[in-house]
């Protein structure tokens, strides 16, 4: 028996549903899903109750302060279900997309997440964009038995407990990790750049700032590197160049500013005011056109950073989807879009594999994926959930972001 | 040389708040009023300053002089509307309408064009100048002059003109000057006038030093400059240009010594140390034409 269960927080929001779906008079069709006396409703949704059709949550962020990362993962995605029933579907079940907005809200993410695992009965949610977003669906993926696939929510946080170190079992991603960013960054800075010293300014005020910045330094440090220069900044600084002389003194190979663009634009401007001229290396933090504009064209040259894929990737694979992203949305996708679109995959393959629509096998087929091909690299999910895959690094060339190389984890 | 290069930063950021400190020093001498919504003067007119630069295509003088215009107007209606009424209130009443005032601008720029930041244009190029090993851009050296010609102008104004000489005689007594036959609501309205003015002149200059302007950018400079006129004796004018330069130095100082997070914690306890030690400031005791 498959108990469903819902916290407190979302129960009025479960007894409006259930008074409008009674307003509509069994809405669904008569898949006779909503009786909880009938036999159907013992077996877990989808598959037998609804044949030849496998429904898949969207829980995005489409409106409020992040909109634009919910809004390219969402296109991704329903670019990805479009292309997999046009093929046929996976294994001759079509693919039905249930598509909510979370308006970039904590409690609303958690909201929309009852709504889909309970009221309409997905086999999966894709979702959310951000980490937040996506730790408020642990608990209710856990209790409803219902796997969460997040594009793009990189803490660590979200698929495994930090105190305890336990695997959330439903939680899952198609992104890599923050501390993962910093390694990548720290082999590029030894292996392309030739670094042997390295200095690196910190946001303090953010926590994934401190990540990146920590694994490189592990990794920078393990490898023979020198860290001659640690300084810090926090959040709506502006003024940098005391701290940058400081730094320009020590003469590192390398410089290391894991933060967001608003910062790190002025950081670049004015390291090279400052006449440091040597290489600067970031995050995905820095994927922003705002960042050209802080720092100017000149003034980014000679800089890199890392992210989760690249447009300009000559790989076939990358440039079909490129094609196909823009032939129907009319704009270059980003990495957003990208990990949209790996995350409806990622999941199409372990329907098939799981040959069902049960949430259940669904999750254990997706921990058990191993060298799927998908457009931001090869990916295999290790044993807490997270995709081992490359991450591209980027390069500005007279203000362009071109891509520079990839790099395999070890 | 790092330590001219370190000065250079720190006499750059020094007369930035030295320009909005003058602000707050002026007012607070003719009206015995901290106006907190300086600082969002100062942030209007880097907006003001981006609008006559990026949408008039104005070159940067007439960009400066058209934002001093603009903010000045700015700064005698915030007095005509918020504070003119409130002169014989309790002075916290008038405290806190500033502040009403300062959150009024704050979010009324926020709902006209958003909370994203702005990118002042180059004006000056990429030029770069080097002076005995450090290095410093041509509109570093430029802004410098701008601040060093506005201070040296409003003191020449201050003592050296009828409506400074007015100025004078309203901070120095009211009431007498007032039966002398000065009009005092004039008088106010052009301390606000000039103040404003040097705010907006620094918000132009701050954004082309900083790059980046954004709605709520007057908070941190606003209270920097507000140590700063503290620091120099608030109601002096020379206090607050030395007390700008001093507490840009100091920053800048803390910074180089590797304590860069602690900043701005500097700043503040320096206040609370003048406040303490030495309430009147570096300059407040002994001058007499204070406004």
């Amino acid at each position: 028996m498959t108990k469903r269960t819902w916290p407190v927080r979302g129960r009025w929001l479960l007894l409006l549903a259930a008074f409008l779906f009674v307003l509509a008079g069994c809405g669904t069709g008569g898949k006779g899903t909503s009786d909880t006396g009938s036999p159907q409703a013992s077996t877990p949704s989808g598959g037998e109750a609804a044949k030849g059709e496998v429904k898949i949550g969207l829980n995005l962020e489409l409106s409020g302060n992040v909109s634009s990362y919910g809004t390219s993962a969402a296109n991704g995605a329903e670019l990805a279900a479009e292309e997999l029933n046009k093929q046929g579907g996976i294994d001759g079940m079509t693919i039905k997309l249930v598509k909510q907005d979370n308006r970039s809200d904590n409690a609303e993410s958690a909201n929309v997440a009852v709504r889909l695992m309970t009221q309409d009965q997905v086999s999966a949610i894709i979702g959310a964009a951000t980490s937040g977003n996506t730790k408020a669906m642990i608990q209710l993926s856990t209790e409803n038995k219902v796997p969460v696939v997040s594009p793009t929510a990189t803490a660590a946080s979200v698929t495994v407990d930090e105190k305890t170190g336990q695997v959330h079992p439903y939680m899952f991603r198609a992104c890599f990790i923050d501390p993962f960013q910093g390694k990548v960054a720290a082999q590029f800075a030894l292996n392309d750049l030739k670094a042997k010293t390295a200095a690196v300014y910190i946001d303090s005020s953010s926590d994934y700032s401190k990540g990146l910045a920590a694994s490189f330094i592990d990794t920078f440090k393990a490898a023979g590197g020198t860290i001659v220069a640690e300084e810090s900044y926090v959040q709506k600084d502006t003024d940098f160049r005391s701290t940058l002389t400081r730094i320009k003194d020590k003469n590192p190979d390398v410089l290391y500013v894991p933060g967001y663009y608003e910062e790190v634009g002025l950081i670049i401007k004015q390291a090279r005011e400052l006449g440091y001229t040597g290489p600067i290396v970031g995050g995905d933090g820095w994927d922003s056109p705002t960042l050209l504009e802080l720092a100017g064209k000149e003034a980014l040259n000679n800089t890199f950073f890392t992210n989760h894929y690249s447009s300009e990737d000559p790989d076939p694979a990358v440039q079909a989807f490129v094609k196909a992203y823009k032939d129907k949305f009319g704009k270059t996708p980003d990495g957003f879009a990208a990990l949209g679109y790996d995350a409806m995959y990622l999941l199409a393959d372990a329907i098939k594999r799981a040959g069902s629509s049960d949430p259940e096998k669904i999750a254990q087929a997706l921990a058990e994926t191993k060298d799927l091909q998908l457009v931001t690299g090869k990916i295999s999910i290790d044993e807490n959930h997270n995709p081992v895959k490359a991450a591209a690094i980027i390069e500005f060339k007279d203000g362009k972001q071109t891509f520079r190389t990839k790099v395999q984890p070890e | 040389m790092n330590w001219l290069q370190q000065l250079l930063n720190g006499i750059s950021v020094g007369s930035i708040y030295a320009l909005i400190a003058l602000g707050y020093t002026m007012v607070y001498g003719i009206v015995k009023l901290i106006n907190f919504a300086h600082g969002d003067v100062f942030m209007l007119g880097a907006f003001i300053g981006f609008y006559a630069i990026t949408v008039l295509h104005l070159g940067f003088i007439p960009a400066i002089l058209l934002t001093m215009a603009v903010t000045s107007l700015i700064g005698v209606l915030i007095e005509r509307v918020a504070y003119r009424r409130l002169r014989n209130s309790p002075r916290i009443a008038a405290l806190t309408t500033a502040i009403g005032v300062s959150l009024f601008i704050e979010y009324t720029t926020i709902y006209v064009r958003g909370a994203q930041p702005d990118v002042y244009p180059d004006l000056f190029g990429d030029r770069v100048i080097r002076v005995f090993g450090a290095t410093t851009r041509v509109d570093t050296l430029v802004i410098l002059l701008i601040s060093v010609l506005l201070m040296l102008l409003l003191q020449w104004i201050v003592h050296y003109t009828k409506i400074g000489k007015a100025m004078r005689a309203v901070s120095y007594d009211a009431d007498a000057a007032r039966l002398m036959g000065i009009s005092v609501d004039r008088t106010i309205s052009w301390t606000f006038a000039l103040g404003s003015a040097l705010a907006g002149a620094a918000g132009v200059i701050f954004g082309l030093y900083y790059t980046k302007i954004d709605p709520l950018m007057g908070l941190i400079p606003g209270l920097k400059a507000f140590v700063a006129a503290v620091m120099g004796g608030i109601g002096s004018i020379p206090g607050a240009m030395v007390g700008g330069l001093l507490l840009g130095l100091v920053e800048t100082g803390v910074s180089a010594l590797g304590f860069s997070l602690f900043r701005d914690a500097v700043a503040f306890i320096i206040l609370i140390l003048i406040l303490l030690f030495m309430p009147q400031g570096l300059f407040g005791k002994n001058v007499r034409e204070k406004v």
